[in-house]
C-alpha cells in the first residue's frame, strides 16, 4: 500500500511542474501587459517613460528565461513572491478568498450529498415510474439553468418578497457565525442544487448496477426491506464512481464560480482569477493557477487511495 | 439488440434490412423512453428553428426602432422589445442559430478529439500513456474558465474563437471517459490475438475498440452540447463571449435584461428559457440514450 | 501692458475669494448632525494606495478621505468651478503671472501627530512634476509649465511658472495630488503605494483585500468641527445589479460614481422618498477613433461621413433612456463656460437637425471617396456594460443606415489598450473622463501624435496644435472662446479627426439620510467626506 502511495506521490510532481510551466508561458502569450493598462488608463499623460520605469520595477525588461528561473526558484521555497497590481504579498491576497471559496465549496458539496444521495437511491429502486421521471427531471433543470440566472432570481425574490438582503461582507465563520451562513447559504444552495445533478445521476446509475447483482435479485422476492438492507453493502462498492464525481467537481468548485461570485458580490477566488488575468497580473495568476491545480490533485490522489484501500487489485497493477 | 455491441459484421447486411432495423430501433425509443424522445424532438425543433431562421423570424433582429423601445408582448411583437426597440422573438430564433452552431462545434471537436486522444491512450498503453495522462491531467486542471479566458485573450472574440476556447477544457475530460471504456476492452484477450495475427493498429481501434467507446462517446456528445450552450452562456455574461449585435441567448441576458428585470422582466425571462429548454432537452436525450445503449442498465 | 492690468484684477479677484475660503457649505434648514458611518459601495478596488501614479476612481473613493490638497474645487458648487483653498488659507499671484504664492494653514497635523509644513508641499509637488528616476508620475505632463516649487518659509509656498497660465490654479485643485509627508518621502519614495499616513478629516482603519476599507473620524482635523461622521466604510461591489441590491436592501447609503437610469428608477420605486437623487451633466464622453493610418479612414471624407451618419439628437432621447449618456456636446460639457451653445453646434458636421440630408451627404462623400455600398470593417470596443456597449450597438446601428456593415470586436482591457496604443485597430471606441472642467485639459489629448500619447487617431495636425496653444496662454476669455471654437470646428468639422459621440450623465440616487453632499461634474471630486452628515 505505502508503495502505492508513494508512486502516487510522485506522479503528482511531474504534472504540477507542467502547470506551473503551461501557466507561465500562457500568460506571456496572451497580448497585453499590466503596466499599459494600469497607466494607459484614463490618462492622456502617460508616456513612454512612465512604463518602461515601471516595468523595470516589475521585472519586466528582463529577459523571459530569467524571468522563468526566479518564477521557478521561488516555487521550489514556497515564495509566490508579490501581486504585480497592488504590491501587496500573494499570500495576503489569496488567504481570505480561499477560506470563503473554500467553505462555500463545502456547503455547496453538503447540500448537493444531501440532496442526490438519498434521490438517486429511490430512483434506482423505482426505476421507470413517475418519481423516477421527476427525479430525473428535477436533477435535469438543475444542469440546464444557467447560475447566474438563478443568481439574479434568488437576490430579487429575497428583496421584493422579503425586503431583505444577504450580508454583502465576508464574515470569517469563528468570528460570527449568523452572518457569515446567511450570506453564504444562498449561493449555497444554488450552487448546491447544480452539483447535486450530476451526483444524483451518478448515484441512480451507480444503484442500479448494484440492484442488478444476483443475491440482490434474489432478495426481491424476499420484499423491499430485504433489498434495501443488502444494498447498502453493496453500495459501498457503487459509491466509488460518485466519489469520483463529487471529487472531481469539489476541485472545479474551489476555483471556477465566477459568476456566481459575481452575482452574489462573493470575495472569492474566481473572481480574483478573473481580475488576475485581466490585469495580467502574472504572479497572482501563477500563484492562483497553482494553488487550484494543486487542490485538483491533491484530491484526485485522495480519490485514487480510496480506490486502492475498497479494491485491492488496484494497488498491485 | 445489437445497437451497444462491438459490431462485427455489420457491412455484410443488406442495405434495406439496416435501414428497418433502425427505424425499428429508433421507434422502440421512442416508445420505451418517452422523455427522451420529447428531449430528441426539442432538439430537433431547435435545429430546425435554427436553419430556417430567416423564414420564421418576424423581425431582422438588428433592426432598432427607437420608438418601440422595451415594448410588452403584444400582438406586434409576441415577446416584446428589447432596450433598442428589437424584436425579442426573433433575436431567440436567431439565437438558437448561434446556439446550436456553438454547441455541436464544441461538443463534436471536443468530444471527438478527446476520444481519440483518449482510445489511443488506451490502446498504445506504456509511456504514451503515462505521457498522454500528465498532459491531460494539466489541463485538466485548470479552471475550465480561466482556459476559456485565456484562450479568448489571446485569439480574440467572435464566434470560432469562442468555439475554441469552449472545446478545449473539453477535450482532457473526454479523453479521461474514452480511455476508461477503451481500457475495459484493451484488457480483453481477442485484442491481443488480433496483435498477434498481424492486424495493424489502425484496424484494430476502429474496428474493435471504438464501437466499444460510441456508447459512452454519444452520452459525452448530447452531456457537452448542452454544457457549450452553457459555456457560451456564462462566457457572453462575462463579455468574453460573441459580441453585439449578434443575436445570442447569453448576450442578451447581459445589461439591460438585469437592470430592466422588473419593469420589463420579458427581456431576461424568454433568452433563459430557450437556453434552460435547450439544454434540458439536450440532456434528457442523452440521458435516455445512456439506458438505452448501456445493456446493464434497462429494466427487466 | 493690458494683460498685465487685468492680471492685477484677476489677482486681486482671487486674492478676495481665497480669503474667504473654506466657507462652512450652508446648509439649508437642518443643522449637521454629528455621529454614524457612512456606508458606500465602490465598483473598483484600488491597485495601490499612491493617488499620484493611479488613475482610477477607485483609489480616490476610499481612501481620499484620509488626506488633504493644497486647493479644491467648493464642495457645495455644483458645477465645481468654484476654487477653495484646502490646505491653502489664502494665496497671491504675481503680476507677471508666472509666480503663484499661498500661505498654508497653522496647525495642521498628519495623522501620526506631526505638523504639517510647506516642506511637505513642496516634496509632494516634487513628486509629481520632477519625480526621480525609478519614480513613475502619470501627471507630469499636466505641469511642463511648472519651473520650480519652493518652501521658503514653514507657511509658504511658491509656484514659479516658466510662461504664464490661465488653467494653473485650477489644476493645483487636482483631487489626485494628495500631500503626503516629506520626512517618509525622503526616505522611501514608494512607501506611500502600500501606507497611508495623511492630514485628512479620516484616519485609515483598515483594509481587507477584496472586501472593505474602513476609516474613522480624525478628532484633530484641523477644520475644526469637522469632521461630522464618526467613519465610513468602502465596500468593494463590482457587479452594478449588487450595487443597486446594496442600496436597495439599505446595507449602503450611496455609490458614488453613478447609476443608469433603469437602476434610479427602481430604487425610487422601491424605496420612495428613502432616496434622493441627484443629477448632473458628467464631465466623460465616449469618442470614436479613426485610425489614420489604415485606409479608408486616411480620407476626411470618410471620417466626415461616419459623423454625419449619427442622428445624435434622437440618440440623445433614445439612449439616456436605457444608458449613462444624455446630452449631445462639443468639445465641452454643455453648461460650462466655454461650451458652444446649441445653435453654434448644429453648424458642425454631425450635429446638424436634417438626418436625411446628413446621410444623403453621407452616401454621396463616401460614393466619391471610392467606398462602396455595405463596406465592412471592425469596431474594436470594450467589454464594459455601461455605456460602452449600448453606444457601440447604436453607432452601428447608425453606420448601417448609410450602407455600412460593421462588425464589433469586443476586446478585453489590457489587450485593448494595447492594441489602440499600437495603431491595431481600424476604428475604435475611445473615452476621455477629466475631473475638472478645463479646456487645456479636456483638449490636450487631440494634439498631433508627436505631442499626445493619447492621440489614438495617430493624426498630425500643426494648426490644432496652434490653436492649443492659443487657446492655453490666452488670458482674456472670449479671446480663449474664440480659440475654442475654431479647434473644435477643425477637430470634429473641418477635419473630422475625431468623433464625440453624446456626453455622459450622472445621477446618483442615495439614502436620503446622506446630507451634505453635492453632485459634481466629475466622480473624482468631493470625496473627501468632511461635509458629509447622516440624519437619525
Amino acid at each position: 500500500m505505502t508503495r502505492y502511495i508513494i508512486k502516487r506521490l510522485l506522479l503528482m510532481i511531474p504534472t504540477l511542474l507542467g502547470v506551473a510551466v503551461l501557466v507561465f508561458f500562457l500568460m506571456r502569450i496572451v497580448p497585453g501587459d499590466i503596466v499599459e493598462l494600469r497607466f494607459a488608463g484614463e490618462s492622456v499623460y502617460a508616456s513612454k517613460e512612465n512604463l518602461d520605469t515601471e516595468r523595470a520595477r516589475l521585472g519586466l525588461d528582463q529577459p523571459v528565461w530569467r524571468q522563468f528561473l526566479g518564477w521557478m526558484g521561488g516555487l521550489v521555497r514556497l515564495d509566490f513572491g508579490t501581486s504585480m497590481w497592488t504590491g501587496a504579498p500573494i499570500g495576503e491576497e489569496i488567504r481570505l478568498r480561499f477560506a470563503l471559496s473554500l467553505q462555500l465549496a463545502i456547503m455547496a458539496t453538503i447540500v448537493a450529498i444531501a440532496l442526490a444521495i438519498p434521490l438517486g437511491v429511490i430512483a434506482a429502486l423505482r426505476q421507470d415510474t413517475w418519481i423516477d421521471y421527476v427525479v430525473r427531471v428535477l436533477s435535469i433543470a438543475g444542469l440546464a439553468t444557467p447560475s447566474f440566472w438563478l443568481g439574479i432570481v434568488f437576490i430579487l425574490a429575497l428583496l421584493i418578497v422579503f425586503k431583505w438582503l444577504p450580508p454583502m461582507v465576508y464574515t470569517p465563520f469563528w468570528v460570527n457565525p449568523a452572518d457569515n451562513l446567511a450570506q453564504l447559504i444562498w449561493p449555497a444552495l444554488a450552487v448546491g442544487y447544480r452539483y447535486s445533478a450530476v451526483a444524483t445521476r451518478m448515484t441512480r446509475s451507480a444503484m442500479l448496477e448494484v440492484l442488478r447483482e444476483d443475491y440482490i435479485r434474489t432478495a426481491r422476492a424476499k420484499g423491499l426491506w430485504e433489498k434495501l438492507i443488502l444494498s447498502r453493502h453493496a453500495l459501498k462498492n457503487a459509491m466509488l464512481p460518485v466519489l469520483t464525481v463529487i471529487a472531481l467537481e469539489f476541485a472545479f468548485l474551489i476555483g471556477g464560480l465566477v459568476v456566481t461570485e459575481q452575482v452574489f458580490n462573493l470575495n472569492g477566488l474566481g473572481l480574483l482569477f478573473v481580475e488576475a488575468v485581466a490585469h495580467r497580473d502574472y504572479t497572482l495568476t501563477q500563484a492562483l493557477v497553482m494553488l487550484v491545480a494543486f487542490v485538483f490533485i491533491f484530491v484526485n490522489f485522495l480519490v485514487d487511495l480510496a480506490y486502492a484501500w475498497i479494491d485491492p487489485r488496484i494497488r498491485f497493477r | 439488440m445489437a445497437v451497444g455491441h462491438p459490431v462485427e459484421g455489420v457491412a455484410e447486411i443488406p442495405e434495406a434490412a439496416s435501414r428497418r432495423r433502425w427505424l425499428a430501433a429508433v421507434g422502440e425509443f421512442c416508445r420505451r423512453r418517452p422523455l427522451g424522445a420529447i428531449g430528441a424532438a426539442v432538439v430537433l425543433i431547435n435545429i430546425a428553428v435554427g436553419l430556417g431562421a430567416d423564414v420564421i423570424a418576424p423581425y431582422d433582429p438588428l433592426a432598432t426602432d427607437y420608438g418601440a423601445m422595451l415594448a410588452r408582448p403584444s400582438m406586434a411583437h409576441w415577446l416584446g422589445t428589447d432596450a433598442f426597440g428589437r424584436d425579442v422573438l426573433s433575436r431567440i430564433i436567431f439565437g438558437s442559430r448561434t446556439a446550436m452552431l456553438v454547441g455541436f462545434a464544441c461538443a463534436f471537436l471536443g468530444a471527438t478529439i478527446g476520444a481519440v486522444i483518449g482510445v489511443a491512450s488506451a490502446y498504445f498503453a506504456g509511456k504514451v500513456d503515462l505521457l498522454l495522462q500528465r498532459v491531460m491531467d494539466i489541463f485538466l486542471a485548470f479552471p475550465l474558465i480561466i482556459l476559456a479566458l485565456a484562450v479568448v485573450s489571446i485569439l480574440g472574440t467572435g464566434i470560432v474563437n469562442v468555439i475554441v476556447a469552449i472545446a478545449i477544457p473539453m477535450i482532457p475530460r473526454a479523453a479521461l471517459v474514452a480511455r476508461s471504456s477503451a481500457l475495459a476492452i484493451r484488457e480483453m484477450p481477442y485484442i491481443d490475438a488480433a496483435r498477434a495475427a498481424g492486424f495493424r493498429h489502425r484496424r484494430i481501434i476502429l474496428r474493435h475498440m471504438l464501437p466499444n467507446v460510441m456508447a459512452p462517446y454519444l452520452i459525452m456528445l448530447t452531456a457537452y452540447l448542452g454544457q457549450a450552450i452553457l459555456a457560451e452562456a456564462s462566457l457572453t455574461f462575462l463579455g468574453l463571449g460573441v459580441a453585439e449585435p449578434t443575436p445570442a441567448w447569453g448576450l442578451m441576458l447581459r445589461g439591460a435584461a438585469v437592470q430592466f428585470a422588473e419593469s420589463a422582466p420579458w427581456m431576461a425571462i424568454f433568452p433563459g428559457l430557450a437556453i434552460s429548454l435547450a439544454v434540458f432537452a439536450f440532456n434528457l436525450f442523452g440521458d435516455s440514450l445512456r439506458d438505452a445503449l448501456d445493456p446493464r442498465l434497462r429494466a427487466q | 501692458m493690458r494683460r498685465y492690468r487685468y492680471s492685477l484684477v484677476i489677482a486681486s479677484l482671487v486674492i478676495a475669494i481665497g480669503a474667504v475660503a473654506p466657507a462652512t457649505p450652508a446648509m439649508a434648514q437642518d443643522k449637521p448632525r454629528y455621529g454614524g458611518e457612512l456606508i458606500f459601495a465602490v465598483p473598483s478596488e484600488p491597485p495601490s494606495y499612491d493617488a499620484h501614479r493611479e488613475e482610477t476612481f477607485g483609489i480616490i473613493h476610499p481612501v481620499a478621505p484620509h488626506y488633504n490638497t493644497l486647493l479644491r474645487p467648493d464642495p457645495t458648487d455644483k458645477l465645481a468651478a468654484k476654487i477653495v483653498g484646502d490646505l491653502a488659507e489664502s494665496w497671491t499671484i504675481s503680476k507677471d503671472g508666472r509666480t503663484y504664492t499661498f500661505k498654508l494653514r497653522h496647525g495642521v497635523k498628519f495623522h501620526d501627530g506631526s505638523e504639517m509644513t510647506s516642506k511637505d508641499i513642496k516634496a509632494s509637488y516634487d513628486k509629481i512634476i520632477f519625480p526621480p528616476p525609478g519614480v513613475a508620475s502619470d501627471r507630469k505632463g499636466e505641469y511642463l509649465d511648472v519651473e520650480a516649487v519652493q518652501a521658503p518659509d514653514p507657511y509658504t509656498v511658491v509656484f514659479r511658472l516658466k510662461w504664464p497660465s490661465g488653467s494653473f490654479l485650477m489644476s493645483l485643485a487636482s483631487p489626485w495630488n494628495w500631500i503626503y509627508k516629506a520626512d517618509i518621502l525622503a526616505k522611501d519614495m514608494h512607501w506611500y503605494e502600500t501606507h497611508v499616513m495623511g492630514t485628512g478629516p479620516f484616519i485609515f482603519v483598515e483594509h481587507v483585500r477584496g472586501s472593505h476599507w474602513v476609516g474613522k473620524r480624525n478628532p484633530n482635523y484641523w477644520d475644526k468641527g469637522k469632521p461630522y461622521l464618526d467613519g465610513y466604510r468602502a465596500i468593494f461591489i463590482r457587479d452594478s445589479a449588487a450595487q443597486v441590491a446594496a442600496i436597495r436592501g439599505e446595507r449602503a447609503h450611496i455609490q458614488f460614481r453613478g447609476f443608469s437610469p433603469a437602476e434610479r428608477d427602481s430604487l425610487v420605486q422601491a424605496l420612495g422618498s428613502k432616496i434622493t437623487v441627484q443629477e448632473s451633466p458628467w464631465d466623460c464622453v465616449l469618442l470614436v477613433a479613426m485610425n489614420h493610418e489604415k485606409k479608408p479612414f486616411d480620407d476626411k471624407r470618410v471620417r466626415r461621413a461616419l459623423s454625419l451618419a449619427l442622428d445624435r439628437y434622437q440618440g440623445s432621447q433614445a439612449l439616456s433612456k436605457i444608458a449613462i449618456v444624455k446630452e449631445v456636446a462639443g468639445v465641452q460639457v454643455p453648461g460650462t463656460p466655454f461650451a458652444t451653445p446649441p445653435a453654434e453646434l448644429e453648424k458642425l458636421a454631425g450635429y446638424g437637425h436634417d438626418i436625411t440630408k446628413a446621410r444623403a451627404e453621407a452616401r454621396r462623400l463616401l460614393k466619391e471617396a471610392g467606398v462602396p455600398d455595405g463596406f465592412t470593417f471592425t469596431f474594436k470596443n470594450r467589454g464594459i456594460p455601461m455605456p460602452y456597449e449600448p453606444v457601440g450597438v447604436w453607432l452601428i446601428d447608425q453606420w448601417r443606415q448609410i450602407g455600412l456593415n460593421v462588425k464589433q470586436d469586443v476586446v478585453e482591457a489590457a489587450k485593448y489598450f494595447a492594441e489602440l496604443r499600437g495603431g491595431n485597430f481600424e476604428v475604435a471606441m475611445d473615452f476621455q473622463c477629466g475631473y475638472i472642467v478645463e479646456p487645456d485639459l479636456d483638449l490636450y489629448k487631440f494634439q498631433s501624435k508627436e505631442r499626445s500619447p493619447a492621440n489614438y487617431g495617430r493624426y498630425t495636425d500643426a494648426m490644432l496644435d496652434d490653436l492649443y496653444e492659443k487657446q492655453s496662454r490666452a488670458v482674456d476669455p472670449e479671446e480663449r472662446k474664440k480659440y475654442i471654437r475654431e479647434f473644435e470646428r477643425r477637430l470634429l468639422d473641418e477635419e473630422t479627426h475625431y468623433l464625440y459621440t453624446l456626453q455622459w450623465h450622472r445621477t446618483i440616487p442615495h439614502s436620503s439620510k446622506v446630507k451634505g453632499w453635492t453632485i459634481t461634474p466629475s466622480h473624482y471630486l468631493n470625496n473627501q467626506l468632511d461635509t458629509v452628515w447622516l440624519t437619525e
